[in-house]
């Protein structure tokens, strides 16, 4: 099943759009011009991972000595974090930064006639694992 | 609506309302939806209330008139100068709840609270403070006694009395054994109380003769006795040269909690006073492990030292109840299951969700278990935890019905 989100200039870059599509609630973001939609539940205990905050990742500056001489938002990785718990996920990849093997529910999406569409299976039910 | 090219059938999206910090609990309503978790009682034996914010109800309670005078010029948590409140625990913004609830560190209404356990699929909880959790280090003894008494007798009136869902194990003053007393033999029958608790994070020695009676009226009553862990960051403390939270928070918690297990089974409480039941609160479940193996392996060498054992001390371990949160997430699931196996999990673990803090655990984290069955699932999640506090299910609200 296809769903309509919006009109692509709707959704500046850093925005998202919340959206139930069917039995799934996903979240459709624009990072740095690139289109991406997840389902809206975290991995670790089904938290709205989509409501939380987009960051840079935070990286530690090391000298040449190895000394830590600071911290940084990273320009480039941008993350997504669980506001329940705080579990962070590659914005554009969905993976888990501190266990790759970890990965949101990635919904597709394509724009057709400057909608941007979300394409759905239809089997795509909320799954219990477990 | 889109014209479309394609075959396939195209609808709109719901778009739902994205403004991050309101209603963050639908998804806890769904995962309990899901599981159909309403279908049996759930009680979290850990959550929590921001009594700081309540201090101006708190202070009238207050029987010291010098120290009811401090708190009634100040008002305020800050006043309290407790070692708890270093550390961010929200970890920069990135954690975060509902608007009602300030940080992630307690929910000030009680209405609030049960309004929240309900959509997460709970239908009554054992309630504890937040800031007071580090009170036992307070340097000032009668200040942690006058605010424990304060707060307990509030709590009695403005939660337990008003909202059946909500119980407590009462604050026990430990560093004044005799004003601990008092507590049980006046407040150990009243509205919701099921026990008492000892804010781990001190340094009393729980063997000391002067706690003896302490246990016997516990035991007299048939009510449990709690330790929830916490952490102590000062300079002073064993965590003083921890340089993040993260590590803090994972050594403290377990720590202060082994450190009163250890005294307590190797001078042989248990066997002092076998009916009472010892309850631990919020260090997870792998510390059960090292505490169990390592008393074993000790008690092996140096049995001359704990002569009132008659048996091995995990033995012990197995007949006392622990809370699950913040339960690890090991990465093979078979290394958990050993922990419920050593500990007897099925019988003697309980289901906290420590909510709203910021490392809650969900019902789904019990439920989910792959190695467990329906019936164990229901027992921790519920059965035990009213069993320990001899709570009939039949008094327990309903929390949905699809």
């Amino acid at each position: 099943m296809e769903y309509r989100i919006c009109n692509v200039e709707d959704l500046p870059e850093g925005e998202r759009v919340i959206a139930e599509v069917g039995d799934i609630e996903i979240g459709v973001f624009n990072i740095k011009g690139r289109y991406v939609a997840y389902e809206n539940r975290c991995m670790h205990q089904g938290g709205p991972v989509c409501r939380g905050r987009l960051l840079g990742r935070w990286e530690e500056l090391l000298s040449p000595e190895k000394k830590v001489t600071g911290g940084r938002h990273s320009d480039t990785d941008i993350d997504i974090v669980c506001p329940w718990h705080g579990w962070e996920y590659d914005a554009l990849t969905g993976e888990n930064i501190a266990d790759r093997t970890i990965r949101l529910r990635k919904i597709e999406l394509f724009v057709d006639d400057g909608a941007l569409v979300a394409l759905v299976p239809d089997e795509a039910g909320v799954r219990v694992d477990g | 609506m889109t014209s479309t090219t394609t075959e396939r059938r195209r609808s709109e999206a719901l778009i739902l309302n994205t403004r991050p910090r309101e209603d963050l609990l639908r998804n806890a309503e769904r995962e309990a939806r899901l599981r159909q978790l309403h279908r049996f009682p759930i009680f979290d034996v850990d959550c929590h209330v921001i009594e700081t914010m309540h201090l101006a109800d708190i202070v009238p309670y207050i029987q010291n008139e010098a120290i009811r005078d401090r708190y009634q010029h100040v008002p305020s948590a800050a006043a309290l100068n407790l070692p708890s409140a270093y550390g961010d625990k929200d970890v920069a913004g990135r954690i975060y709840r509902d608007e009602h609830i300030p940080g992630t560190r307690g929910v000030p209404r009680v209405q609030d609270l049960i309004r929240d356990m309900r959509r997460m699929g709970v239908n009554a909880a054992s309630v504890f403070p937040t800031p007071m959790l580090a009170l036992g280090e307070h340097p000032e003894v009668e200040v942690e006694t006058a605010l424990g008494q304060a707060y307990n007798r509030w709590l009695i009136d403005h939660c337990l009395k008003e909202e059946p869902a909500l119980k407590a194990m009462l604050y026990l003053p430990f560093n004044d054994p005799e004003a601990a007393l008092r507590e049980v033999e006046q407040l150990g029958d009243a509205p919701g109380v099921v026990g008492f608790l000892v804010t781990s994070v001190r340094r009393n020695p729980v063997y000391h003769n002067d706690f003896l009676p302490v246990y016997a009226a516990l035991q007299e009553r048939n009510l449990p006795i709690g330790f929830h862990g916490g952490v102590n960051w000062t300079k002073a403390s064993v965590s003083g040269s921890l340089n993040r939270f993260l590590t803090v928070h994972a050594l403290d918690f377990p720590l202060y909690n082994m450190v009163h297990l250890f005294n307590i089974i190797i001078n042989g409480l248990p066997e002092r006073f076998p009916g009472v039941r010892w309850l631990f609160y919020e260090a997870g479940l792998a510390w059960l492990v090292f505490a169990a193996m390592r008393l074993d392996n000790e008690f092996m060498m140096r049995p001359s030292e704990a002569p009132l054992l008659k048996r091995k001390p995990s033995e012990y371990m197995r007949d006392m109840y622990f809370g699950t949160q913040p339960m690890e997430y090991p990465d093979r699931m078979e290394h958990l299951e050993l922990i419920f196996e050593l500990l007897d999990g099925a019988n003697h673990f309980l289901y906290a969700s420590d909510y709203p803090h910021w490392d809650f655990d969900l019902p789904s984290r019990i439920y989910d278990l792959p190695f467990l069955s329906e019936e164990d699932k229901r027992k921790i999640l519920g059965g035990n935890a009213l069993r320990v506090f001899g709570i009939d299910p039949a008094s327990l609200e309903p929390t949905g019905s699809e």
